[in-house]
């Protein structure tokens, strides 16, 4: 019995040390010079830059994912046109951001369309820049999630089965009106949970979009890098001032999936 | 509606689903496809339904060819196996579904879901969500629905198979007197041959992929027509030896022809129960099993096993006792036919040469 408590303390103390701890010295850090110095560190150019950076990016990959997720899981899942091996390997590709490292997964753009190779060059002649500006930045960051939401449609699907759709379709719905009507509401939790997890880990994201962005200020300056650069330049208040901002959205974020993940259960 | 299938045949990679099948149904019958699970039936049903392409072959509803029709287009009802219910939506959205992709109006959607909600006695329960009902009521919305568009076929996927034994042969009943009622060409699919004798106008049966007879219960059970179908239908012992079995001792001279006996074929007695002694033979009970009804009897014949029923009516059997035993007909088959023979010691009880 006392084993097992001590067990349980253990548990206690690893999680408080881990995920509580941290989360009250940022907070504590980002006012230790008072309200004004938080605010300030806030109100900064390069802050507020950041945080639209951070914004754009977030809004713009969760919605390219969110739709491209979906469709690629109900092609792999319902597809009767891809062979089963193709399905298979497609399946596997899918994970392949989660396996590599979101570093390399930066240095491959950069590598790729970088202002020295052919496409990137291409592209820098007709006045868009990939690397080194918001676009790489956002193809980076959807490089690195883009499984999340796939991986989160993908057994919902496999678990209401296709029957169904059939049943729909056989009284003469078509594919949009079966997928808005019978699909969507079964697979819609599945969505928002993925969104929220899409969300979260596009506004963390840090390895491929510093490498991807140059990690220049007042240009392609995300939240994550600037407390990164803040860090460096020993301006810690201010850090820990974007930090909690970041820290905040996440935990909001956790509490719209447990809720979400509780409308799931009921329905 | 009035079907023909010419040549059908499927193949899911190197499995030969379908072999080359084909078939009429009249308007208005109803129909069982019957075999074993994995035989095809579920098959053959989602190429009529459209959910399936056929590999090649002619699937003509009303003279009109529709093998690439959507199944959108096909006029067809479908109730699944798991039946497929919207767990969304209420019973009344479920069978208002049809009618809604349809572009009817309101009060005419509400007038014939209501009207189908009655037909299948679900009244009352409009405003449940599947998970809200007993299975037999799921089945019941299922059918509502399928029904609810006005589908000129109906194509029924084991519709019992997920309800228990009691409220099956209920459900059983009344889902025949609705198609009935109701006048819809449907075909079912069932492994239980029980279920299909008791429901079809009339019986396919299929094993492997291949259509082996079709006709009605009665037919099917008096003239076989393959040795699958005798074995599948009704009971049945093979006997490979027939030389013990007085009477049909010399039945064939085709090597290799073995007996397909059913308990009926078989009069059991007690040393003089049966008239025609000359054609009965000695056996010895070996096993009783009590059925509920009746009893179920082993008899050994020399070294033949056989098994036949006895009323609880008559003097009750003891395992070792001697009985007398009348063969009344064998169905007989060898690789290249497949005949019925009655005991020819019947006609004649006492056969002399004059």
């Amino acid at each position: 019995m006392s084993i097992r408590r001590l067990w349980i303390g253990l548990t206690y103390v690893v999680f408080g040390l881990l995920l509580i701890v941290p989360l009250i010295q940022i907070a504590v850090g980002a006012w230790s010079d008072g309200a004004q110095s938080f605010v300030d560190a806030l109100l900064r150019p390069q802050s507020l830059h950041a945080l639209m950076m951070t914004g754009i990016i977030v809004v713009v990959v969760t919605a390219i994912n969110t739709l491209f997720g979906v469709m690629l899981a109900l092609y792999l899942v319902r597809g009767t046109w891809l062979g089963g091996k193709i399905k298979r390997l497609l399946n596997s590709i899918v994970d392949l951001p989660f396996a590599v490292s979101p570093v390399i997964g930066g240095l491959m753009i950069v590598l790729l369309l970088g202002p020295n190779t052919i496409i990137g060059a291409f592209f820098e002649d007709i006045g868009f820049k990939v690397v080194y500006a918001l676009p790489g930045m956002i193809l980076a960051t959807l490089f690195v999630t883009f499984p999340i939401m796939v991986r989160e449609v993908m057994p919902v699907l496999q678990e209401i089965g296709s029957q169904q759709e059939e049943a729909a379709s056989m009284m003469g719905a078509y594919p949009w009106y079966t997928f808005w009507m019978v699909t969507w509401p079964s697979i819609r939790f599945g969505v928002i949970y993925g969104v929220v997890l899409t969300v979260a880990r596009s506004l963390g994201e840090f390895g491929a979009v510093l490498v991807v962005s140059g990690n220049i200020m007042n240009k392609t300056q995300t939240a994550t890098t600037l407390v990164y650069q803040d860090v460096e330049n020993f301006n810690v208040v201010a850090a820990n001032g974007v930090a909690l901002v970041l820290a905040a959205f996440s935990v909001g974020l956790l509490l719209l999936m447990e809720w979400a993940k509780k409308r799931k259960e009921v329905h | 509606m009035h079907i023909e299938v010419r040549g059908l045949n499927k193949s899911f990679g190197d499995f030969h689903a379908v072999k080359d099948v084909s078939f009429d149904i009249e308007k208005g019958k109803l129909i069982g496809l019957l075999g074993p699970s994995g035989g095809g039936k579920t098959s053959i049903l989602r190429m009529l339904a459209g959910l399936e392409t056929p590999s090649s072959g002619d699937i003509v509803f009303h003279g009109k060819r529709v093998n690439d029709l959507p199944p959108q287009e096909r006029g067809i009802g479908f109730v699944f196996q798991n039946y497929a219910l919207f767990k969304h939506m209420t019973v009344y959205d479920n069978v208002a579904f049809g009618l809604k992709v349809k572009k009817q109006s309101k009060e005419q959607i509400r007038e014939r879901v209501m009207y189908l909600v009655e037909l299948t006695g679900l009244k009352g329960f409009e405003h449940r969500y599947p998970h809200q009902l007993s299975g037999g009521q799921r089945q019941r919305v299922a059918f509502a629905r399928a029904l609810a568009p006005e589908p000129q076929l109906l194509l029924l996927d084991e519709p019992f198979a997920a309800i228990d034994a009691k409220i099956r042969s209920e459900l059983r009943t009344w889902l025949k007197d609705l198609i009935e009622s109701v006048g819809i060409t449907s075909i079912f699919v069932t492994h239980d041959q029980e279920e299909a004798i008791e429901v079809a106008d009339e019986i396919m049966i299929i094993s492997k992929g291949r259509l082996e007879q079709k006709g009605s219960p009665w037919d099917i059970y008096k003239e076989p027509a393959t040795p699958f179908v005798a074995s599948f239908i009704g009971e049945s012992t093979i006997v490979e030896d027939l030389s013990e079995l007085k009477g049909f001792e010399h039945a064939s001279s085709e090597s290799g022809t073995k007996a397909l006996i059913r308990p009926e074929y078989i009069e059991l007695g007690k040393p003089g129960e049966i008239k025609l002694v000359s054609a009965t033979m000695p056996a010895v009970v070996k096993h009783l099993h009590f059925r509920g009804s009746e009893w179920m009897v082993e008899l050994e014949v020399g070294s033949t096993k056989l098994i036949t029923y006895r009323s609880l009516e008559k003097d009750v059997l003891h395992p070792g006792e001697q009985v007398n035993v009348l063969l009344h007909r064998a169905y007989l088959f060898n690789d290249s036919r497949s005949w019925i023979l009655e005991n020819p010691l019947k006609v004649d009880p006492m056969p002399m040469f004059i």
